[in-house]
Order: C-alpha cells, then sequence, then structure tokens
C-alpha cells in the first residue's frame, strides 16, 4: 500500500471527532431569526395551497397535548442544530408546510425510501405532518393510475411551477438511450422525466442511495449505467439524502429546514446536509469505548458479542461512514445497525457496495486499537494493506483527503 | 383434461383504421368498436407496470397484457462476490417486502454449505419474516387496495351514527370488538375530509374514479374505509417496529448473516421480547378489530362481482376454457403454486414442517394437491426483452441478457407494447410448462386442499361467518379475502413463536450462529433458498466456486404473476385474470387496478436477468445499436 493511502488511513481512525459548526455567534443567529420570522410572516399571508386542516386542531383530535407537540419541536429544532430560541420558529413552520407542494417520483427504486417515509418517527405529529405537506404526486399512494394520474402530475407541475420541491426516489438508468426504464402512455424515459420535472423544481432532493449516488443499480458492473441526480441534473440546486433507505428524520428535516429559511441547509462536500451528514457513526457510537478498548467481536453471537463488543473486526464502517444514525437510530430509536449486532455497512458513502458493504474490515483484521481516548499514537495501529487497490475514503470536507469520483460532480 | 394454458385468439384487429368517435391519445379503436387502452403507470404497487387491454363494445375485457417498464440487474451485480454479502445486496430488489430477498440469499448460501441455524437464529428469521407479512399485507389492503373498493369522496355524505352501528355490524360479524366505535370519532374523521374535499387540491387523492358506478360500498362504509386507511397509517409505523427489534432497523435490516443472526444482545434482553410481543398484540388488536371486519364488509358487498362465472378468463373465448364456470371477477388461471415457508422445528431448512405447506393444485381441481417437483421450474423469455437459448431454463442454468427491442410508437406519440413479440422485463416463468399463481391466495387453497388443519380452520371460519360460498375465493375479493386469512393466522402464531424464543433464551440458551470453514464450503457448491415472500413463493439459486458466486438467479412471486406468456401463448395470472371482467366506463380503469392490486405488484422484484457466462466485474458500457 503506496505512503499517502496509509497515512489517509491513519489519519482516518486517528482524527478528531468530526465536527459540526453548531454555534455560529450570536450575530449569525438573530439575523436568521429575523430572516426566518420575515419569511413565516410572509407565508402566513399565502393561502394554503391544500387547506386541509387547522393544524393545532388536528394535533388536539390525534389525541395529543401541545406540550408533546412543542417537545418535538424542541427535538426537531436540536436536530437542525438551531439554538433553542428557534423552537418556536420552528412549531410555527411546521404547521406552514401545508404550502409546501411536493412532487415526488420513483425511478430505479425499490420504494424503501417511500417507506421510510411513512415510519416517520417522533409520536404521531409526524403523521400529521405528512397528511399536510401538498403531496401532489406520488406513484405508490396515489388514487388514480395511467392517464389520470399523468394528468395529475401535469396538473400539479403547471399549479406550482417554480414551486414545488421535487423528491426523487432511485437511480436514473442511461444505457440504451434511457429505455431501461419508461413512465407513461408514451414511454417517457426516466432520464427525460426527471429532467423535464427538475426544470420546473424550487430544487430537487435526492432520497436514498440510488438518488444520490446510484445505489445498487449502480453497484459494479452497473449493467444500466445507471446513475444519481447529481450527474444528470444541471443548473438546480440538489440536495443529497443519502443511506439505504434514508432515515425519514432526515427528509423531515430537510422540509422543515426549507420552509423555515427559504433556503436549502447547509451541505457537504457531496451535497449531503450538514446536519445529519456532519456526524461520523464512529464519533457517536454506544460501543466506541469497546474499540477504543481492543474489545472486538470476533465471530457472530461469541462472548464478545454478548457484551456488546465492537464489531470493526465483523466489517462495521463506522469509522468511515457520515450520517446521524448513532445518534437518532431507526423506527423511533427502537434500533439501529450497530445495536442489532450487525455494524454498519457504510450506506450514505457513494459506491459503498464495492467500498464497504461486507462482513470483514478493510484493513488488515489484525488491528489494534489504542487503549484509551482518541488522540493515541498512531504507532499502536497494526495496518495491513487495504483490501482493493484505488478503494477510495469519502471523508467530510473537513478533512483534507477526499477521494471518489463524485467529488468532482460536486459542483453539478 | 382441459389445460389451463389457453392461447389467445384476437377478436379482431385493433389498429386504428378511421377514428370512429373522438380519441384519447392513450387508446386507439377499432371499427368493430374495440378499444385497446394504455394504463401507465399502474399506481399504488411496488414498481413500474403497464397493462394494455382490449374492451370490446360491450365494456367487457377480451384481452389484456402485463409489462414491467424498469430493469437494473442485480443478478448481474451479485456476481462474482463473496456469497456471504449477497443477501443484503439481493434485499434491495425491495424495500416494501423488506428482508424477505435478505433471507432467501442467505438461505441458498446455508443450503450450499449445508449448514443449519440454531433455534434461536430459526425463530428470530421467523418473528422478522412474520412482522413483514403482518405489516406488508396491513399496508397493502389500506394504502394500496382500499381505494378500489372504498370511495372516499362518497364517504362525506355518510352519517356518523349509522357508520358506528354499521361497525359494530362487521366486527360482530367479525367476532371481535371494533377498534374504532364511536359516532364521535367517525364525525371526526368526517370533517376532516369534508374540509380538504371542499378545498380542491386532494393530493394523493386527486383526480381518482370517486363515483363510478362500480363502487358499491355505502356512504357509511366508506367512511369506516377511510377511518381505518388514516388508523392504519399510525399502525403500520408500530408493526414495523417489530421487525427493527430483532432486525436493527425498517427498512431493510441488518441482522441475519450465513450461519444465524447477530441481535444476541435483544434475545437476550427479556424487555425486547416483551416489546416485541406488545407491539404484536396491538396489531393484532387492529387486524382482527378493523382489517377483518372491512373484509367481510368488502367481500359481502363485492360478492356479485366475485360470483359471476360470466367474467372470468374462462368464461371467455380463449382456447382452453374449462368449460364451467368457476370463480368470479378476477379469478383468472386458477392453478396455484407454494414452496412453503417458516420453518417449525430445526431438523433442517428443508426436512423441517412448516406454517405454509408445499404443492401446486391446477386448473381449480380442489380435489387434488401435486407434490412440488423443484425440477420442473424453468423460465421462459420469448415474450421478455432477454436474449434466449430457445427453450425454457431451469434457474441454476439459466442464461440470459436483455435485449431491449422497444414499444411500438405511434405519430402521437404515444407507445404500445409489440404484444406479439417481446413486450417485458419480466420473464416467464413455467411450472412443468403451466402458468401457475403465487401469493396468499395460493396458500390458503394449498393449505386447504392438502388438508392443513390450521388453514381449514381460519378460511372456514371466514367462509362460515360471512355466509359466502367457497368459489367466491377464485376471485379478485377472493385474493383479498386471503390476504386478510393468512394475516390473522400469523399474527396469531407469532404470538406463540416469540414466547418460544423467550423461554429458549430464559433457559440459557443464547446460541444464535453456527460455525463453518468458509474457505472448504465455498470451493464448489450450490444451493437455493425457497420459501414464500408475502406475494408468494421466493426462490434464489447460486452456484459458488472458489469463494465466489458464479450465478445466482431469482424468481419472485410477481415474476411468477405479473409475466408475460409463455413460448406458446400461455396467457399470464394478471392478464388472465383481467381478461372477462366487465369495466363501467372504458375511459377508467377501476376494474382493471382493483383486480391487478389484489396481487399486490411488486415489479421491482419481479425482474431481473440471469448470467452465467461469468463475466468479470467491469463497468461496461451499453451500447444502444447493439442487441447483445
Amino acid at each position: 500500500m503506496n505512503k499517502d493511502k496509509e497515512e489517509s488511513v491513519k489519519k482516518l481512525f486517528t482524527a478528531e471527532s468530526a465536527k459540526v459548526e453548531t454555534n455560529k455567534g450570536d450575530a449569525f443567529y438573530d439575523e436568521l431569526y429575523d430572516r426566518c420570522r420575515a419569511r413565516l410572516d410572509e407565508l402566513k399571508k399565502l393561502k394554503p395551497l391544500n387547506n386541509r386542516m387547522d393544524f393545532m386542531q388536528s394535533v388536539t383530535d390525534e389525541g395529543l397535548e401541545r406540550r408533546d407537540f412543542l417537545k418535538w419541536a424542541s427535538a426537531t429544532t436540536a436536530m437542525l442544530m438551531l439554538p433553542a430560541s428557534f423552537t418556536p420558529l420552528v412549531a410555527e413552520a411546521a404547521v406552514m408546510m401545508n404550502r409546501l407542494p411536493v412532487i415526488w417520483i420513483e425511478l430505479q427504486d425499490c420504494a424503501g425510501n417511500s417507506e421510510a417515509l411513512i415510519r416517520s418517527d417522533g409520536p404521531k405529529i409526524d403523521e400529521i405532518i405528512l397528511d399536510i405537506i401538498s403531496l401532489e404526486f406520488h406513484e405508490t399512494l396515489m388514487a388514480p393510475s395511467g392517464h389520470q394520474a399523468e394528468k395529475q402530475l401535469e396538473d400539479a407541475v403547471e399549479h406550482f411551477k417554480g414551486n414545488y420541491l421535487l423528491f426523487v426516489e432511485g437511480a436514473i438508468p442511461r444505457g440504451i438511450d434511457g429505455q431501461y426504464g419508461t413512465i407513461g402512455a408514451k414511454a417517457e424515459t426516466f432520464i427525460d422525466h426527471t429532467l423535464r420535472l427538475a426544470e420546473n423544481a424550487v430544487a430537487v432532493v435526492a432520497v436514498g442511495s440510488c438518488a444520490t449516488f446510484g445505489g445498487i443499480p449502480a453497484a459494479a458492473p452497473n449493467p444500466t449505467d445507471a446513475a444519481g441526480v447529481m450527474d444528470v441534473v444541471q443548473g438546480k440546486p440538489i440536495i443529497n439524502i443519502p443511506a439505504c433507505p434514508a432515515n425519514p428524520s432526515n427528509m423531515v428535516g430537510v422540509l422543515l429546514h426549507y420552509v423555515l429559511t427559504g433556503n436549502i441547509p447547509e451541505l457537504d462536500s457531496l451535497l449531503r446536509p450538514k446536519f445529519a451528514f456532519g456526524y461520523r457513526i464512529h464519533d457517536n457510537c454506544e460501543r466506541r469505548a469497546h474499540f477504543d478498548a481492543g474489545e472486538y467481536v470476533e465471530e457472530w453471537g461469541d462472548e464478545g458479542a454478548k457484551n456488546n463488543f465492537c464489531l470493526y473486526k465483523m466489517g462495521c464502517k463506522g469509522p468511515m461512514t457520515f450520517n446521524n444514525c448513532s445518534i437518532i437510530r431507526y423506527n423511533e430509536g427502537v434500533n439501529w445497525p450497530i445495536g442489532v449486532g450487525r455494524g454498519c455497512i457504510g450506506c450514505s458513502e457513494p459506491d459503498f457496495w464495492d467500498k464497504y458493504a461486507y462482513e470483514r474490515p478493510m484493513a488488515n483484521a489484525n488491528i489494534k486499537a489504542p487503549t484509551g481516548g482518541v488522540e493515541k499514537s498512531v504507532d499502536e495501529f497494526g495496518l495491513g494493506l487495504l483490501t482493493a487497490a484505488g478503494i477510495g475514503i469519502g471523508i467530510h470536507a473537513a478533512a483534507s483527503f477526499v477521494a471518489g469520483k463524485k467529488e468532482d460532480g460536486g459542483e453539478a | 383434461m382441459p389445460e389451463n394454458n389457453a392461447t389467445v385468439e384476437t377478436t379482431g384487429t385493433v389498429e386504428a383504421v378511421v377514428p370512429v368517435t373522438e380519441e384519447k391519445g392513450f387508446h386507439k379503436s377499432d371499427a368493430n368498436g374495440n378499444k385497446h387502452i394504455i394504463v401507465d403507470p399502474i399506481t399504488r404497487i411496488e414498481g413500474h407496470l403497464r397493462i394494455e387491454a382490449v374492451i370490446d363494445s360491450n365494456n367487457k375485457i377480451v384481452d389484456a397484457w402485463s409489462s414491467s417498464t424498469m430493469f437494473r440487474g442485480i443478478e448481474t451485480i451479485v456476481k462474482d462476490r463473496d456469497p456471504r454479502d449477497v443477501g443484503l445486496m439481493t434485499m434491495r430488489i425491495c424495500g416494501v417486502c423488506t428482508g424477505t430477498h435478505y433471507q432467501r440469499s442467505i438461505e441458498a448460501v446455508e443450503d450450499a454449505f449445508d449448514i443449519t441455524i440454531p433455534k434461536n437464529a430459526r425463530l428470530v428469521r421467523n418473528l422478522i419474516q412474520g412482522a413483514l407479512y403482518v405489516h406488508d399485507h396491513l399496508v397493502h389492503f389500506y394504502h394500496l387496495h382500499a381505494l378500489d373498493f372504498v370511495d372516499v369522496v362518497a364517504a362525506t355524505k355518510a352519517d356518523p351514527t349509522a357508520t358506528a352501528a354499521e361497525a359494530q355490524k362487521w366486527a360482530d360479524v367479525s367476532g371481535h370488538k371494533p377498534y374504532i366505535s364511536g359516532a364521535a370519532d367517525f364525525k371526526a374523521i368526517q370533517d376532516r375530509i369534508v374540509k380538504f374535499v371542499k378545498e380542491g387540491r386532494l393530493g394523493i387523492f386527486g383526480n381518482g374514479y370517486w363515483g363510478n358506478p362500480n363502487y358499491k360500498l355505502t356512504p357509511e362504509q366508506n367512511l369506516i374505509g377511510v377511518a381505518h386507511y388514516l388508523k392504519a397509517l399510525d399502525v403500520q409505523r408500530n408493526l414495523a417496529k417489530m421487525q427493527a427489534i430483532f432486525g436493527g432497523k425498517n427498512p431493510h435490516p441488518q441482522s441475519i448473516v450465513v450461519g444465524g443472526v447477530t441481535c444476541v444482545q435483544d434475545i437476550k434482553n427479556p424487555a425486547r421480547i416483551a416489546l416485541f410481543k406488545q407491539l404484536l398484540v396491538d396489531g393484532n388488536d387492529f387486524i382482527k378489530g378493523a382489517y377483518l371486519p372491512d373484509v367481510y364488509m368488502a367481500g359481502t358487498m363485492y360478492a356479485k362481482e366475485a360470483t359471476d362465472g360470466n367474467a372470468t378468463f374462462h368464461a371467455s373465448k380463449h382456447k382452453g376454457a374449462l368449460g364451467k364456470e368457476v370463480g368470479g371477477t378476477g379469478g383468472g388461471i386458477l392453478s396455484y403454486m407454494t414452496y412453503g415457508d417458516f420453518r417449525l422445528d430445526d431438523t433442517g431448512f428443508y426436512k423441517a414442517d412448516t406454517f405454509f405447506k408445499r404443492g401446486v393444485v391446477l386448473d381449480g381441481d380442489i380435489t387434488k394437491l401435486h407434490v412440488l417437483n423443484e425440477d420442473k421450474i424453468t423460465e421462459d423469455v420469448t415474450h421478455s426483452w432477454y436474449e434466449g437459448t430457445g427453450a425454457p431454463e431451469h434457474p441454476y442454468d439459466g442464461t440470459t441478457n436483455p435485449k431491449y427491442t422497444g414499444l411500438d410508437k405511434k405519430d402521437d406519440g404515444y407507445a404500445y407494447l409489440k404484444t406479439e413479440e417481446k413486450y417485458s422485463w419480466i420473464k416467464s416463468p413455467l411450472y412443468d410448462g403451466k402458468k401457475v399463481e403465487v401469493g396468499p391466495l395460493a396458500r390458503i387453497v394449498v393449505g386447504y386442499v392438502g388438508g392443513d388443519e390450521r388453514t381449514k380452520k381460519y378460511a372456514g371460519n371466514f367462509l362460515k361467518r360471512s355466509g359466502l360460498p367457497l368459489t367466491v375465493l377464485f376471485s379478485t375479493v377472493g385474493r383479498t379475502a386471503a390476504r386478510a386469512i393468512e394475516t390473522e393466522m400469523i399474527g396469531d402464531a407469532m404470538v406463540g413463536w416469540v414466547d418460544e424464543l423467550a423461554k429458549n433464551a430464559a433457559m440459557g440458551d443464547l446460541s444464535t450462529w453456527t460455525e463453518f470453514d468458509f474457505d472448504t464450503v465455498s470451493k464448489d457448491a450450490k444451493g437455493r433458498g425457497m420459501a414464500e415472500a408475502p406475494r408468494g413463493a421466493l426462490g434464489h439459486w447460486m452456484r459458488i466456486a472458489d469463494g465466489k458466486v458464479k450465478n445466482f438467479q431469482a424468481i419472485v412471486p410477481s415474476t411468477w404473476n405479473a409475466g408475460p406468456r409463455g413460448p406458446n401463448g400461455e396467457v399470464g395470472a394478471y392478464e388472465a385474470a383481467i381478461i372477462g371482467t366487465v369495466v363501467a366506463n372504458p375511459e377508467e380503469p377501476l376494474e382493471i387496478i382493483r383486480t391487478v392490486h389484489s396481487f399486490d405488484p411488486c415489479i421491482a422484484c419481479a425482474v431481473h436477468v440471469v448470467d452465467t457466462k461469468g463475466k468479470e466485474l467491469a463497468v461496461y458500457k451499453v451500447d444502444p445499436t447493439c442487441t447483445f
């Protein structure tokens, strides 16, 4: 292994916790608060697009107390990395989500992200929010089929021209002139469909690994020349919410952020919102102390497994994966991959099926972790060769060493 | 014995001669008044499906074709990888039946390596899969299927007090107390619906077929349906948590590995097991207090179409009609197949007794259960966009490459399937050269015909309480009822399974994994994982050499059901189920989607390709001018 790669891997393991700037100073937040306040006042003046119900009425109809809703609002405020003073604005923004039209399309997908969406966790609040967003088109849920469905889509695009968020789920095949995927009576290719709908969207949100970085269809040898939105759509703001499937809390977080500020959230170099993807799994993992103490599971179900030992030797890719799974977990916090004893497969990173998703560690399994905290000497690692030449390591933009073809595509 | 493999006799050309009426572009007609319609996209399914149908001047569907319009090539993608890693990848075939392909791939490797997993692992896998069935069937009925039976707009006319009485009535039929029972509750829900219907922008309810004469429920019954639809959005979230407890997350759990499972901590902790059980018990409450009563209600109100023997495939002019009217609208080919699933003991995957039985019933003959012969399973690509070898192939040895031959594009831009040639990304699986249907109805039929006590108890109970005749099962409505019947069956059984797991762990057995020597067993092996998925029989076949996957193929339930014609024109399950149906309004394909939805389509699942050529893992660009 060449010296550069070895250096970068060492850096990876001994790097200080990926830090996301959470305190930008009073002046910044004061100005942001005023901007958000002004925006919410503007939105209030608009007639709601679907006007289904009085939000607070439906909160109580669902048998919820107002304080449950406010608890949710403060948790979400924290997730968005805003100071607590923003909680009332976040609460108002949630109410206003019915001003936001969403068109959701599915391409080379498995519907996992749509399924994840309806698992939206937290109290029943999120069910209400789902009800309230003006979801104008979603093939998996909508009543009409065929030409009535197509008409519904065209009406929505026309009515909300320039104002809708386009959610894309699934990869876009480019082989055989895009004909590996078609939709509609005129057999429009997925790529034409995406470009046409993106044209009149205010922004495009790519949900899940397939729509962000190509996902499973793009895994070697990529038989259909599948790609993510950022490789196909030009000239539009794009937000990537990867993972396989994406965590619904992160989907809702992006929506809320947009309603609140009128802007897309701060993104990393892979166009992922920093509020979720600024954290490294490894830095917030409940088993980190075992990693630091050199205590590993060696075989599925062994004594180490029964004692929550670190899963690095069983292939956990937590050290090279950025997402907030180790903080917010899945299904209302019920569990998550490390918790269930399996380990992280790196699913929020580009090309993870080829780089990360296997039950062995990348480096030689003869690793000796430092005994103690993160700053221990590099020399205590016994790093062997990486398993395949040319494996790039996706590291947060804060680090200097970034690899992988998606970096160049980041400008889109 | 008359066969059910009918070839299609066309009833006349459907090329537009001279437009006889003002055409919508999505259909063309001929001088006989036959309309050829396109329904694309079929919504409220998983995946991308197109249905084309010919409707005659009496509004009867006389021909139909089913086509998947999307391809990914996952079988090619898993080749040359470590077999232990394949399950995670194949799981991404589908995010609705999440966890199913995962298990099948891992079972295929365990079959190849001759591994028997420990008891805890067997129980956990059953619980993970059982949790999927309960979740999947519930979401399917309410969020994918119900809008074909329930008119949301008509619900605004209901009287809430009468609605409460109606809900009580159907709950009584099912023998359980109603999940929602108060007039005030129904009124609150109705108020919500009224408000947004008034505003006109209906979101996902927009542009639906509301008011179509083939909606048969009363306003009160519609309101019950809508109320349960909304409630089910809530309930499904908790049902999904069950899978997350032992699976790590849902969708796409992660705790199953070759040799066993990884969730030892969750098995060891009585609080986790108690949580699972509580979620299950709460879920069963909804199944018994809302889902089943709704299916009794729909079954009764739609019984007429479900017993109309003239509206079936076999009553049509297609060759090979059984010569008698069996079943009703949507009955289709009347041949069923299951592989069996949910191992009930630890004697080995293919030796153990199973909860769902394995077998084949042919041509509507419910007096005879055929023993499944795995060698009789083949796939044909005559009508599919793949290069074939000329004859149907067994999954261990299949050889195919994509060969897209396109659609027939007209001047107005509308594109029609080339139905005489290749017209789908789905292959055409055959059992002993015949088309068969898989799914909950197949499981109920095979169980019933085979004399399984449990199936006879649950299915018999449904027929007795509803007062509906046995023949109603052989229809769209029957397929829907079968799904509900088996949901209750599984939900009840899972209570015992989780108790068994708790007891085993409490007695000190925490083993979750069987050791094996990968390097030895992976030198030259082949194995299959054949069991059931919520939508029907699912099989993964794998050949392994020198530690790598050399060949992989999946035949998925929706491949069986949604596949195109066979090599001799054998009509596919969806296609046959649609033929014979009478539609109220050819402009509104309500009856078509009601039948298609009864199969619970999962079309991303249905499509796949096999490649045994041992291509190297390399990125290649498909040359659009080349049909290799």
